[in-house]
């Protein structure tokens, strides 16, 4: 999921092989339909001129281009990916031109979007990360609903055109898409091949009893650093998927979906005080490392210090540039003890919205441009170079009838993981308002339990009552 | 006196090491600059090896991700801090000529109201001051970034101050002489407070140069970013190399403090001036 | 430190730094010209400036602390006193702990070190010059730039003053220790606080007269002696503008030293009122909140005005 953390390559690093195209099926290409057929005769119909209705669509001038504006978070190799789709996109029409801007970080692309939005001067597409779902779902009249777009231009658009995992975390209560799943990972454990095998380690651990003595095998060997999680997103790995890989519940009212109002975190539970107390154990002795959520993790891992690294699979691509080492990715390990575990995990990264408020001439380049970002082809050339899962099966079916994950069968681990079981109530996702905000406070508990300052069930219990009332404060804004 | 003679020798070797201790972080910036990023991994060298120019082209030629090139966040910066001043002077003298030698209705009630503006920098009302500056269209605009960071009238004050001490028999003799207020200001005062207005200017431009939050916080599009606002972004990114960047965050560092330390230096006396302004 | 010099206050009017004689019947005591439009005319533009970018985002800051609104300023309603309630949770309290140990601790340690070091310099004779400007440059370091040096400085593991510190026997990692990101936040910000408080102390002591020092010395008084009873009671004025300058700057301009350094953390260690406001209000889309504790802010810098007001007082009172 971090398209902000991914390291910022100061010249952005090879991605993986290009994809190999065509000469394959080409059943499912019709299904949804790529960069050429994009120009849609598409009718405008009616519709009010403010809030979740797109407005009377005009049709462009004729000669004219109209620029659209879509803001990002991606860097690195993502960064290029994308804006290859956007070049892609550009060229293959002449009415509309795309220009992409990356904001570098999620939480920048948030606070930038509400500021732009109040000043009016939103963009016309934003990249809004798994966290801020809430924040912009409940804002009502912020920006148009992807569905109601798409239909009024009679784009064909579904929500079981995505895969279960993405959709499950986007839509609303009545199973639409407010906004475009886009790029969708999950965490999974990299691992150091040569050091692993140093200590004479042949699989990477499944449990995280087996992983605790790994480490000490390792440290045993010599290798002291045992793993590393995301910088800025230990709170996604370690706490919401450590949750929904293992099935616990996150919080009331089925993690925020059913209700906004009285919704109660549950991370003060037994589960995650015996996680948290293994890492701040580990941390003690440097054999676990995390430096706070402005520090980039990336580097203890592709520069040998730590063994194993818990992160996003968004950032396949960037390891894969800068480890020098062969590394293996496996799914993440499971809490013991828990006959259900694995479930599966839930989806990170973003989804892109469309913003109320722009002129009415650019709603169907809109549509047609997320139409294109959606098709099997953008999605596959997107996977394939990212470490982003296909969020449409379509795409998905393409990659596998191209040979794409027998010769990348490190590309599967999340696409597995994701689809591991069917989802609970619990494991749907993850749905609180000001849960960046909420994330804050779990930061803060997580450093103090590994500096020691405080016990994992007191760190737990004080982000509980700090998350509590995030929540309510929320609820009572929110009206919910 | 030969005890006199130690204590002085001691009072020298103090002062020495403790400027040495100020200057150690630059030092160490130009030593870090110098020097390939492998380098520092294992405790920073002694002394600066010849990297130092080739690391500073470097950064000017390859512009960090989501950041406009060095000299375009140079130029902005220089932007902002002449904006600043100029337009700081450009409104304060008036305003402080009025207040000083005017007599009107409303003086002084106008002139508690720019009052109040002292204690309440730009720190303390941004968030305020940030809607009114969206809702007046004026975010990623050099208006936006400048206006707001003059909106107070410290200057005012100091130039009113200045005025005040204004011999008075000049004024006399200029209306007797028939010159006008307006011929007064700009023939007379003006040149004589050509010093005030350097130590103001030196201040000023100091104060545009060196701010973060405000800039951060108006600009979102790359091509208005300064230099010192972007700092910690080319840190996030030098930092998530496998080998940290060191070297081309401290060369960056190292050209964002130049133009304000130079001017400093240079113009010491205006600019210790300046700041014992409100109290000369 | 992005301090406005010239926004500090200017209001104590120190007798030992009057360098220049100001002359009965100045400008300011009567106005000269009897114009009536022209010095409105040349007024307006300062006050439109001022009235705009100051005094609406004010009235607006306290409007808006009593409503609420999603993230996106849709949907907005009165709220009475709920963002207060709001921000005066635990976190709050936090930051006014944080702001005010930070802000005693950089007042009095760069004052002390200032007030040394300009002592010591006075004593140096011809060599004056050369060390005032050797304590004076850091003044004009920006800093955020100021801040990425330090951040490399105590860098774990490669930094100098963090190996420093690791040799000791410290186990340095100021990103998950909060007392140890505190003390380096801290540190850092008298290291740009004391060449501003350098110039002061300089210029106070040079108005010391001479024949005050030396009928101390003939009466057979130690330098020591010399110093507190004599010349420190002089200074008195220099010191508390002084202190006021840097309570201020501490209190509202330490934002981006802390935005480079600590991003407020870990668990709010450094996360000073202001810091708060900005995470707030702009990171985490608060506005009715933001709003609140712009309110408190306020408040607080107008407790400080009157003080402030007072100080000029009891000055005034002393001539």
């Amino acid at each position: 999921m971090p398209g902000g953390t991914a390291p910022r390559a100061l010249t952005p690093g090879q991605g993986k092989d290009p994809m190999r195209s065509s000469g394959e099926k080409r059943r499912l290409l019709t299904l949804a339909a790529g960069a050429a057929s994009i120009t849609m005769a598409a009718a405008a119909c009616g519709g009010s001129s403010h809030s979740s209705a797109p407005p009377a669509a005009a049709a462009p001038a004729p000669g004219k281009t109209v620029n659209l504006t879509v803001w990002t978070a991606f860097s690195g190799v993502n960064a290029t990916s994308f804006n290859y789709l956007v070049s892609q996109f550009n060229s293959s029409q002449s009415q509309y031109h795309v220009t992409a801007l990356s904001k570098g970080s999620y939480s920048q692309v948030l606070s930038d979007t509400i500021a732009a939005f109040k000043a009016h001067a939103a963009p016309d597409i934003t990249q809004i990360f798994d966290a801020g779902t809430a924040t912009i779902m409940d804002s009502n009249g912020s920006y148009v609903p992807v569905y109601k777009l798409m239909s009024q231009y009679k784009i064909p658009f579904a929500t079981t055109d995505f895969i279960g995992g993405a959709a499950s975390y986007y839509e609303t209560a009545s199973n639409q898409l407010d906004s475009l799943p886009f790029n969708s990972s999950t965490p999974v454990l990299f691992y150091n091949k040569t050091e692993l095998q140093k200590a004479g380690i042949s699989q990477p651990p499944t449990t995280w009893n087996q992983f605790a003595s790994d480490a000490a095998q390792l440290l045993a060997h010599g290798q002291k650093c045992a793993l590393t999680s995301s910088g800025a997103y230990v709170m996604w790995t370690d706490m919401e998927e450590f949750s929904t890989w293992n099935g616990y519940q996150y919080a009331t009212n089925d993690n925020g979906y059913s209700a906004v109002k009285g919704t109660k975190l549950k991370i003060d539970s037994a589960p995650l005080v015996n996680h948290l107390t293994l890492l701040g154990q580990l941390a003690q002795k440097g054999q676990y490392m995390w430096n706070g959520v402005s520090t980039s993790t990336v580097p203890l891992f592709t520069n040998g210090t730590c063994a194993m690294y818990e992160q996003s699979s968004a950032d396949l691509g960037t390891i894969q540039a800068a480890a020098k080492f062969p590394f293996g990715v496996s799914e993440l390990p499971i809490a013991d003890n828990d006959a259900n575990a694995p479930q599966n995990t839930v989806v990170g990264g973003a989804s892109m919205w469309v913003m109320s408020g722009a002129p009415a001439v650019h709603y169907r380049g809109d549509a047609e441009f997320l139409h294109y970002l959606m098709s099997p082809q953008a999605q596959a050339y997107w996977a394939s170079h990212t470490g982003y899962v296909p969020v449409t099966p379509a795409s998905s079916d393409l990659l596998k009838s191209q040979g794409f994950y027998s010769s990348h069968p490190n590309d599967l681990v999340a696409v597995k993981e994701l689809t591991n079981k069917t989802p609970t109530s619990y494991t749907r996702g993850i749905r609180l308002g000001y849960l960046p905000e909420v994330r804050q406070a779990e930061a803060s508990a997580i450093a103090a339990v590994l500096s020691g300052k405080q016990s994992a069930s007191a760190a737990l219990a004080s982000a509980q009552s700090q998350g509590d009332s995030i929540l309510t404060q929320f609820a009572s804004q929110y009206g919910g | 006196m030969k005890n006199r003679r130690v204590v002085s020798a001691i009072r020298h070797v103090l002062l020495l090491a403790v400027a040495a201790l100020f200057a150690a972080p630059i030092y160490l910036a130009v030593v870090v600059a110098s020097h390939p990023a492998r380098d520092v991994l294992s405790g920073v060298p002694a002394l600066p090896a010849g990297r130092l120019a080739n690391n500073i082209a470097h950064v000017i030629n390859n512009p960090f991700p989501q950041s406009p090139s060095l000299g375009t966040m140079m130029l902005n910066s220089l932007i902002l801090a002449l904006g600043v001043a100029v337009l700081k002077l450009a409104l304060s003298v008036p305003a402080a000529y009025a207040v000083g030698f005017f007599r009107f209705p409303g003086r002084m009630v106008m002139f508690w109201l720019i009052f109040i503006t002292l204690m309440l920098p730009v720190e303390v009302r941004f968030f305020p001051t940030y809607q009114v500056t969206a809702n007046l269209g004026l975010l990623n605009s050099q208006g936006g970034l400048i206006l707001p960071l003059i909106a107070s009238a410290t200057a005012v004050f100091l130039f009113r101050q200045y005025f005040r001490s204004f011999p008075r028999e000049l004024a006399d003799a200029a209306r007797l002489d028939g010159i006008g207020p307006i011929r007064f200001l700009t023939s007379i005062v003006l040149p004589l407070a050509r010093p005030t207005l350097a130590a103001i200017f030196v201040l000023e431009f100091i104060y545009g140069w060196n701010q973060y939050l405000w800039p951060l916080l108006v600009t979102s599009s790359p091509q208005h970013a300064t230099v010192v606002m972007g700092i910690r972004q080319i840190i996030t990114a030098a930092q998530s190399f496998s080998v940290p960047q060191w070297d081309l965050v401290m060369s960056v560092a190292l050209v964002a403090l130049i133009p304000p330390v130079l001017i400093v230096m240079a113009m010491q006396r205006w600019f210790v001036r300046g700041l014992m302004a409100g109290i000369d | 430190m992005a301090v406005d010099a010239a926004a500090r206050p200017r209001l104590i009017r120190v007798p030992g730094l009057r360098r220049r004689p100001v002359r009965a019947g100045g400008a300011g005591d009567d106005a000269i010209f009897g114009h009536r439009l022209l010095p409105v005319a040349l007024i307006v533009p300062e006050l439109v400036v001022v009235g705009v970018f100051f005094l609406w985002p004010s009235v607006k800051a306290i409007l808006e602390a009593f409503r609420q609104s999603n993230a996106f300023g849709l949907g907005e309603r009165f709220s009475g006193l709920a963002n207060f309630s709001a921000a005066l949770n635990g976190t709050y309290l936090q930051a006014v702990e944080v702001t005010a140990a930070f802000t005693a601790i950089t007042t009095v340690v760069s004052m002390a070190i200032a007030l040394l070091l300009a002592v010591q310099v006075e004593r140096t004779g011809r060599m004056r010059v050369f060390y005032r400007t050797l304590f004076i440059w850091t003044y004009a370091v920006p800093g955020a730039i100021g801040a990425a040096l330090w951040l490399f400085l105590f860098e774990p593991h490669i930094g100098p003053g963090a190996r420093l510190l690791e040799d000791l026997g410290v186990n340095w990692n100021f990103a998950l220790n909060g007392t140890q990101a505190f003390a380096l936040v801290t540190a850092l910000t008298i290291w740009q606080q004391c060449a501003y408080n350098f110039v002061f102390f300089s210029a106070g002591l040079q108005a010391v007269p001479e024949s005050v020092v030396e009928a101390a010395t003939i009466d057979g008084a130690s330098p020591i002696r010399r110093f507190w009873s004599v010349v420190f009671p002089l200074l008195g004025p220099t010191v508390v503008f002084v202190t006021v300058s840097d309570v201020l700057a501490a209190l509202f301009s330490s934002f981006a030293v802390i935005d480079v350094v600590t991003q407020g953390g870990p668990g709010g260690s450094t996360t000073t009122l202001v810091y708060m406001l900005y995470r707030d209000g702009f990171q985490n889309g608060d506005v009715g909140l933001a709003g609140a504790e712009s309110l408190l802010l306020f408040a607080l810098a107008g407790i400080l005005l009157v003080f402030q007001f007072r100080i000029f007082n009891r000055r005034v009172h002393y001539r």
